[in-house]
């Protein structure tokens, strides 16, 4: 790589929030919940002073997974549900990058749900933001993983009558190391968790309630629904299992920050040129 | 005896009677005589411990292929071993060696008129403290082939390095075997090996294909097992590791692509290896790494499909969904080896014209290549050249899909400074941002193509062999190289003469010289081994090929055999 003088950026310490912004303007429906994202998360990277080049926001397929092309960081925008698993190799082959894995709870959940368990248990140091709009927006409208049984749509008329998908309980018992809730009415909750997120070593998993006002237009009640900092951060399974017996979908906050070390691929006992693994196939 | 310049030979048994070590010894001490060998396997449907053969052929040229008859079929017992019947031909001069105590051979291998002896292995065995019947087995064997004595020593001793307490028993049971075989009348004594000898090497395609990738410079792997792909991929584990790349095993071959696409994404040339299964489960993500430009390199190791299929056994069946698999207008790389040592090379190759193109390349190996182990000369030392273009840091105005004269634009690798942008799989503008405009799709469609068609390939694209002059040409690809040229050779003494076509390079088709090395043809002739003539359609809807084309081709389980396609040759020349 030829390296020219770079551009006159500004140092990161007078980096404000608007600096991790991209100039692309958002497809999204005004009033989308995907914008208090793109500021959360812009804000918490300015409060980190993160490098725009050393990020990476990796997403699927979805509106909210339209969000890299949206930060100033490195983008990579993949296909629908393997977000995790280009976060998982772009991480491990370049630990000294910032992985931030980014999309939604049909791309997550749902057709992508093998991948988060995996990551889960991988505990890659990486952070998850799942945008939560118990629906899928971008096909518009169906029920996602995360819907309400009875929730009513053109293709499983009068709800699919099946269970919600709970995906801190699934975060926790697959080993997630740091669980957490927020909401994209709060930009600035939103924001504290994600920098703790971000700082926490291993998977870190957010999930963010974040309405779509075109499809679930209900969904815009959620700010008085949400209850700020009523989950407490714990390092004891059982404590953050216990709570989440409690829990109604709505309360915000850190349910688990756990000690786990992350993911290391084992280093050789000695290094060797590629020459040197001929010895084995000589005779 | 007159002595023979190729023999082949089984090892059989039951599961737990070692045929496989002995085998591998075998496959060694012919390589410490100076001999060219290979060897194949082939084991019943139980996971683990069922009955067992081993196939080798020792000859004193290279050897690429399995002959038409075994001289040689020797059992340490006959449990279930007639299920191999189809796999080792016998002719009226071959010889079946058994322990009486183990009841006759089956019939089906009896049938061929094939002499018998009878050596007591398992007496033998148990005259000598320790001693297995699978070493005297060995010894005897080498006494039948004429292989000398300190080269199957040579060859028990790496064997058994790590195990010194098994190494003495081992030598005195292999020289009770070569003595009881004294009494064998038959012997079938190989020719001198060649005076002059090369460095050789020792390895099967999995392990060359996984050593080429190395140096191609793959540093980062992710991997999900699968038959017959696994071996490479645990050849991969350690040695990796030792040049300062790392594997990661995936939850299936959906994340081992995508985390594959990551890794390069990051700037680290990345791989990943299969076969049918998960390549069915990778196309999608193939598409992702042809539109948002991003190199990887997907070895498929073709087993016998459709679905499951036979996971042990090789057929050249991928070649359409590996060419035409990818929805939309997805140009990329497909490239076949077309011998165990050409793994190294081809996957060495693959790796840097992924990387240089920005583009997934697709080595469609297979399991006879992958799986069969074999002495041949060390390969070539295939000089590195081309690489990722990258952009450096700050360049003014980057625009990542800039359009290039030659369709390849410089690639922003993450931690560069200035350079940030989104890879997407959206079709997208020069700078990388998502459009639905037309102009762009053209031009973007356009790049991606044009990066492929305007590439200089060089003169790896086939090998090209047989009479330069000859009106007749075969084209071939893959595992189906060796048992073709060989077929060719034998079928020259009645007068069959033709160019021999093998392709490495089968997408982009390099349809020009192809049609170059057809130059005067009458007549054309396309073999391989899957149902329905895949490489025939393709070449002919690719290009016009001069005069008569037809097509040689059947389904796998069983390779093609040198007689085999003699036989189709004799035939061709005199349609
Ligand atoms: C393999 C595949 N299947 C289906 C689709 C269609 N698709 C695009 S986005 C999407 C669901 C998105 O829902 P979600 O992840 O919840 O994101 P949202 O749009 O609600 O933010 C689907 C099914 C696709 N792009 N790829
Ligand atoms: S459809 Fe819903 S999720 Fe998608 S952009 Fe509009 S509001 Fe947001």
């Amino acid at each position: 790589m030829n390296e020219v003088a770079c551009n006159a950026a500004p140092a990161p310490a007078m980096r404000g929030p608007n600096d991790y912004k991209s100039d692309v303007k958002p497809v999204w429906c005004p009033g989308c919940g995907d914008f208090g994202v793109v500021n959360a998360l812009a804000k918490a990277m300015a409060k980190m002073a993160l490098e725009p080049k050393d990020v990476a926001v990796v997403s699927g397929i979805g509106c909210s997974s339209r969000i890299p092309a949206y930060m100033a960081s490195y983008g990579f925008h993949g296909v629908h549900g393997r977000a995790l698993a280009a976060g998982t190799g772009l991480k491990v082959a370049r630990p000294d990058l910032t992985v931030i894995v980014t999309g939604g709870d049909g791309d997550g959940y749902s057709i992508g749900g093998n991948h988060f368990l995996h990551a889960c248990r991988r505990n890659v140091d990486m952070t998850y933001i799942v945008m939560d709009n118990r629906v899928y927006g971008m096909t518009k409208g169906q029920p996602s993983p995360t819907t309400e049984p009875d929730w009513d749509s053109k293709l499983s008329p009068d709800g699919t009558g099946l269970r919600e998908f709970q995906p801190l309980v699934i975060a926790l018992t697959s080993g997630a190391n740091f669980i957490a809730r927020g909401f994209t009415g709060d930009p600035n909750g939103l924001a504290e968790i994600i920098e703790q997120a971000v700082r926490h070593p291993g998977f870190s998993f957010v999930e963010v309630l974040s309405p779509c006002v075109t499809f679930r237009p209900e969904q815009k009640e959620w700010k008085k629904i949400v209850k700020a900092d009523a989950l407490k951060p714990t390092a004891d399974m059982t404590r953050a299992a216990r709570r989440l017996l409690r829990d109604t979908g709505f309360e915000l906050g850190v349910l688990y920050a756990g000690e786990r070390p992350p993911y290391a691929p084992r280093g050789p006992r000695a290094l060797r040129t590629p020459s040197e693994l001929e010895a084995r196939f000589a005779l | 005896m007159q002595s023979a310049r190729s023999v082949s030979v089984v090892l059989a048994g039951s599961g737990g009677a070692g045929v496989m070590t002995a085998g591998n010894m075998l496959l060694e001490a012919a390589a410490h005589a100076g001999y060219y060998a290979l060897m194949t396997r082939s084991s019943g449907p139980q996971i683990r411990g069922g009955e067992a053969a081993a196939m080798l052929r020792i000859a004193c040229e290279p050897i690429e292929c399995m002959e038409d008859e075994f001289q040689v079929l020797a059992a340490v017992d006959w449990e279930n071993v007639q299920r191999f019947n189809a796999e080792i031909p016998l002719g009226d001069s071959s010889l079946i060696v058994g322990d009486p105590d183990q009841g006759n051979p089956p019939d089906v291998f009896l049938k061929s008129g094939a002499a018998r002896a009878s050596l007591p292995l398992k007496k033998i065995a148990k005259s000598v403290p320790e001693g297995r019947a699978n070493m005297v087995l060995l010894g005897a064997l080498a006494a039948l082939l004429g292989l000398p004595d300190d080269a199957v020593a040579r060859a028990v001793e790496r064997t058994l390095g790590k195990r010194p307490a098994a190494l003495a028993p081992s030598l005195a049971a292999v020289a009770a075997g070569r003595a009881a075989a004294a009494g064998i009348a038959v012997r079938f004594p190989l020719s001198p090996p060649p005076a002059t000898r090369a460095p050789r090497w020792l390895l099967t395609g999995n392990e060359a294909a996984g050593y080429g990738a190395i140096k191609g410079g793959v540093r980062f792997v992710a991997a999900y097992p699968i038959t017959p792909a696994t071996e490479l991929l645990e050849w991969m584990a350690p040695a990796l590791a030792q040049v300062g790349g790392t594997l990661v095993q995936a939850e299936d071959e959906l994340a081992s692509v995508n985390m594959a696409i990551g890794g390069s994404y990051g700037g680290v040339p990345s791989l990943t290896a299969t076969s049918g299964p998960g390549l069915s489960l990778m196309v999608e993500a193939l598409g992702l790494a042809v539109a948002a430009e991003i190199p990887i390199v997907v070895v498929d190791v073709m087993r016998v499909g459709p679905s499951t299929g036979i996971p042990t056994k090789s057929e050249q069946g991928d070649l359409n969904i590996a060419v035409h698999g990818l929805h939309g207008d997805a140009p990329h790389l497909v490239l076949a080896p077309n011998s165990v040592a050409d793994c190294l090379g081809t996957t060495q190759w693959a790796v840097q014209l992924a990387e240089a193109l920005q583009t997934p390349a697709i080595v469609l190996s297979d399991q006879f290549l992958g799986q069969a182990r074999s002495v041949v000369d060390r390969p070539e030392d295939f000089p590195g050249g081309c690489s990722r273009v990258t952009a450096g840091a700050g360049t003014p105005g980057y625009k990542r899909y800039a359009v290039t004269e030659s369709g390849v634009s410089p690639m922003a690798i993450p931690g560069s400074a200035g350079l940030a942008y989104t890879a997407d799989g959206l079709e997208h503008a020069e700078r990388g941002t998502p459009s639905s405009q037309a102009s762009d799709h053209f031009a973007q469609l356009d790049k991606r193509r044009r990066k492929l068609t305007a590439h200089d390939y060089g003169a790896r694209w086939a090998d090209v062999e047989g009479e330069p002059a000859a009106d007749c040409a075969i084209v071939t690809f893959g595992s189906c190289t060796g048992p073709v040229r060989e077929g060719l050779a034998l079928a020259a003494p009645d007068g069959v003469k033709a160019r021999l076509i093998s392709l490495r390079l089968l997408a982009p088709l390099p349809a020009l010289q192809l049609l170059a090395a057809l130059e005067g043809v009458q007549r054309v002739l396309v073999i391989e081994q899957n149902q329905s003539a895949q490489l025939y359609k393709y070449l002919r809807a690719e290009c016009d090929l001069p005069g008569r084309a037809t097509s040689l081709h059947r389904p796998g389980a069983l390779q093609f055999s040198p007689g085999e396609i003699r036989r189709h040759l004799l035939e061709w020349s005199r349609a």
